[in-house]
């Protein structure tokens, strides 16, 4: 538990943390082959992976970010700094922003929230007692009576005792008060989420398709330190509650250059990441680095063009991106880390089967690549979470259907 | 619920290849845990006035805590410290009772009829609820459970607004979604009632907590609290132990106001709790706590009014007032009481105690009330309540888009998609579907 260890301790040196951890080489905890002929199971190359803007020039040139912060600089930022940067300029902009959670104080255990009790006061940045219900139940109170309610829940997998919390109450708020207009829109719940290969039962989950069963939540997970810095400020601007889960097998590892100014990123819309003819990958959150390893095999070893697509929100999600690239190449393969069973592959699968025009197009049956169902298990993660291998395979078995 | 933290070792692990170690430094959080020569405790971070002691002794709570009471069951006032309010405030919250006692025989017969849904009454628990609002300020936010129509009838609530949302028409501000007895009410500041116990407790610590910070920003804003009402069932549950115990952590100004009645639907007391009620847990978490006789009115608004200045004191606390009553009704439609208590106990207590007609002898001694009065208010009141009804019955259902909207602030394509849908379903069955008291018809599904 090596970034938790370091997580937790406290009064080491700052600089300690803000150098890039790099997964561990020990053959435990590794996510990765280690057998000398392997090429497509090998470690992700964050400094090279197209996912992330290696230089300012690139980063500037996003066309979702307004003019005046493309006319501004960049710093190089990991994902927990951008997301500090974030909630920084958050707290900074308005008065009613708060920030709340198990050590949220001292910076958090990830790091996230690092000086901010400091610069806003300890009445804008507090710990609360350790109960997830209370921090959801309290944040919707807070944002029911017109605050910005930023609430962090420590490990998704500790989401449950707030579950009632989000379900019945934050993403009914709204429509029970009817006219009278109230809401829990205020609301915005963070929480890292996803593998890191030594997490287990409890550090490693990835709920976000119980929660995109529930009308009212907008349920975002970003891809990079850019993404979650511009989703991250839209989603607390936004008046409608928002789960914001952050892939913390990325706080350290995604590295690039971050526009310091303001910039809100589109929710509810998709991204393509890579335009392509052939076959269409849909994913999300840390398997999109999965996805872009095995797309560059596949695409040198069989001669195709892929396109792949980050839905960045998972719900409500934009259908009419997927749809237009599936009617395109007519083939579709869904990727996520959290379990097959139920997941956000199915819905997307169903929707395309379900739309006429692009049915009439399919040329194979859509497919996807997922956690199995089953939970994750201390010893075999690797062989859980979705790699470049059984991506690539799936990427063959579709484009020889 | 989780590991207990993750705690960074105190030592060095040897290093061994592939392994990167780092050498952790432990910062004290506490200054001094130490000793000093003849100090009768040490200093332990989780209960620093704790002593020691060298007598092993397990403890209890060590006696019941005390019901206030101002007025006696014959309507006489017995707390010698108190002063009585006005007899035009009196006249007023007794009005306000029986506003409600009313409306609550008129609105359960009907539900029997099967003229509405459902509905809850709240006979007994008059006075806890009329009392405790009218000490309240009309700025203060509201957090309900269920059972507390008098808190809406006390702060303006009128029979057309009940009725509108007990027959869920076009004039509900629930937009025809909730369940009966489901108000809410931006105007007076209580927010909308939702089924699921408890969980408006956690909300009413985040709501006055966002009031606390409001005022710092902005001190021209007056004090406000937040108050909270719920039964003694509920306080059973998760979100009442989270609720209480953040908003004495942040030291937030709400008033916690149980309504102990004895029973949760079927459930007696004794098998929700073993303690000393729910006011002895206040104390557990640090909390100004007090119990009141709950149908006595004058008790219920001395001790809110109290609470309220406490909660605003030191820049905001939290305060727990838990008031005894007993439920003369039935849970709700859906329940016969008499299935699991005994008929006569019921008419005991009505006959016994009751805060209406406790607040009635009152009256009657000060010469301010007497049967004429009660016979013209009560036909009044009636004929009032039976109006807003047929008014109310009449209207039309809510326009059938309303189903679909207020999920998200904006309505998204996924769901103008399947108003569509149903539209188009409603136009090629029509005999399958009968649209016709909803307000518009089917061609409010128009995206």
């Amino acid at each position: 538990m090596l970034v938790l260890h370091r997580a937790a301790s406290r009064g080491a040196p700052l600089s300690r943390y803000l150098s890039i951890y790099k997964i561990s080489q020990t053959p435990i905890y590794r996510l990765h082959s280690t057998l000398p002929a392997a090429r497509l199971n090998i470690p992700t190359d964050f400094s090279t992976t197209s996912i992330l803007e290696h230089t300012s020039q690139s980063a500037l040139n996003n066309p979702e970010i307004p003019t005046d912060t493309r006319n501004g600089t960049t710093k190089r930022m990991n994902l927990f700094q951008s997301i500090n940067d974030a909630l920084s300029l958050a707290l900074a902009a308005d008065e009613s922003v708060i920030l709340f959670g198990e050590d949220v104080a001292f910076g958090g255990v990830f790091r996230c929230s690092m000086g901010l009790a400091e610069n806003f006061g300890s009445e804008r940045v507090f710990n609360t007692p350790l109960s997830e219900q209370g921090i959801v139940g309290f944040g919707i109170g807070a944002a029911a009576e017109g605050m910005k309610a930023i609430a962090e829940i420590q490990f998704a997998d500790y989401v449950y005792p707030a579950f009632d919390q989000l379900v019945n109450e934050a993403a009914k708020f709204r429509y029970r008060d009817g006219t009278e207009g109230r809401n829990s829109g205020g609301l915005t719940v963070r929480m890292p989420c996803g593998g890191v290969g030594h997490g287990a039962l409890y550090h490693s989950q990835s709920p976000e398709s119980l929660f995109t069963h529930i009308p009212g939540l907008r349920v975002i997970m970003p891809r990079s330190p850019i993404q979650a810095k511009g989703l991250l400020l839209s989603a607390i601007a936004s008046n409608d509650p928002c789960v914001f889960m952050e892939p913390k097998a990325l706080y350290r590892a995604a590295v690039e250059q971050v526009p310091t100014g303001l910039y809100y990123l589109p929710l509810s819309k998709a991204e393509i990441l890579k335009e392509g003819s052939d076959l269409t990958i849909v994913s999300y959150g840390h398997p999109l680095y999965t996805c872009s390893a095995a797309i560059e095999k596949a695409e040198k070893d069989l001669g195709i063009s892929i396109e792949l697509i980050d839905l960045r929100t998972v719900y409500p999600w934009d259908k009419e991106c997927v749809l237009k690239s599936v009617r395109k190449t007519g083939r579709c393969v869904v990727v996520h880390e959290s379990m097959i069973n139920a997941g956000i592959g199915a819905e997307v699968a169903a929707s395309i089967q379900e739309d006429k025009e692009t049915f009439l197009r399919l040329e194979a049956p859509v497919m996807r690549v997922a956690g199995w169902s089953i939970h994750m298990a201390l010893m075999f993660e690797r062989f859980n979470i979705p790699d470049v291998a059984r991506v690539y395979d799936i990427i063959k078995r579709a484009v020889e259907f | 619920m989780r590991l207990p933290r993750m705690r960074a070792p105190a030592f060095t692990l040897p290093a061994t290849p592939n392994v990167s170690t780092h050498r952790i430094h432990i910062r004290r959080c506490y200054s001094s845990l130490g000793q000093k020569p003849g100090s009768t405790s040490v200093h332990f971070p989780g209960a620093i006035h704790s002593k020691f002691s060298n007598t092993l002794q397990f403890y209890q709570t060590p006696s019941p805590i005390d019901t206030y009471r101002a007025m006696s069951q014959d309507g006489d006032i017995v707390d010698s410290e108190y002063t009585p309010e006005p007899d035009t405030l009196a006249l007023e919250l007794y009005e306000n009772m029986l506003k409600v006692s009313i409306l609550d025989v008129i609105m359960f017969d009907a539900q029997r009829q099967g003229r509405l849904s459902f509905y809850m009454t709240g006979q007994g628990e008059e006075g806890t609820c009329v009392g405790s609002a009218s000490a309240l300020s009309k700025d203060d936010v509201i957090f309900c459970q269920y059972r507390e129509a008098g808190v809406f009838a006390q702060r303006g609530f009128t029979f057309d607004d009940f009725m509108s949302q007990l027959f869920a028409n076009s004039k509900d501000t629930g937009k025809g979604r909730n369940m009966p007895v489901h108000y809410g009410s931006k105007a007076l500041n209580i927010h909308t009632i939702s089924s699921p116990l408890a969980t408006q407790i956690p909300h009413a610590s985040g709501a006055a907590y966002a009031l606390k910070m409001q005022r710092l920003t902005n001190p021209n804003i007056p004090p406000r609290v937040v108050a909270c009402y719920f039964g003694e069932g509920a306080a059973s549950e998760g979100d009442f132990h989270a609720a209480l115990n953040i908003a004495a952590t942040r030291s937030c100004p709400v008033v916690f106001i149980c309504r102990n009645n004895g029973y949760a639907i079927s459930t007696p007391t004794l098998e929700q709790y073993r303690g000393d009620g729910i006011a002895s847990r206040g104390t557990g978490y640090g909390i100004d706590t007090i119990r009141v006789d709950g149908n006595d009115i004058w008790a219920v608004r001395e001790v809110t009014k109290r609470a309220r200045e406490l909660a605003l004191k030191d820049g905001g606390r939290p305060v727990l007032i838990e008031a005894m009553s007993y439920r003369i009704s039935h849970h709700s439609t859906s329940d016969d009481s008499f299935a699991y208590r005994q008929r006569v106990e019921v008419e005991d207590w009505k006959r016994r105690d009751n805060p209406i007609t406790r607040l009635r002898k009152y009256l009657e001694k000060k010469k301010a009330w007497d049967d004429d009065k009660e016979s013209a208010a009560r036909g009044r009141i009636r004929r009032e309540a039976l109006k807003a009804f047929a008014q109310a019955e009449k209207e039309k259902k809510p326009p059938m888009r309303s189903m679909f909207e207020d999920i998200y602030e904006e309505m998204t394509p996924e769901t103008k998609e399947q108003m569509r849908e149903l539209k188009s379903m409603i136009e090629r069955y029509p005999d399958e579907y009968d649209v016709s008291e909803y307000e518009g018809g089917k061609d409010t599904l128009a995206p």
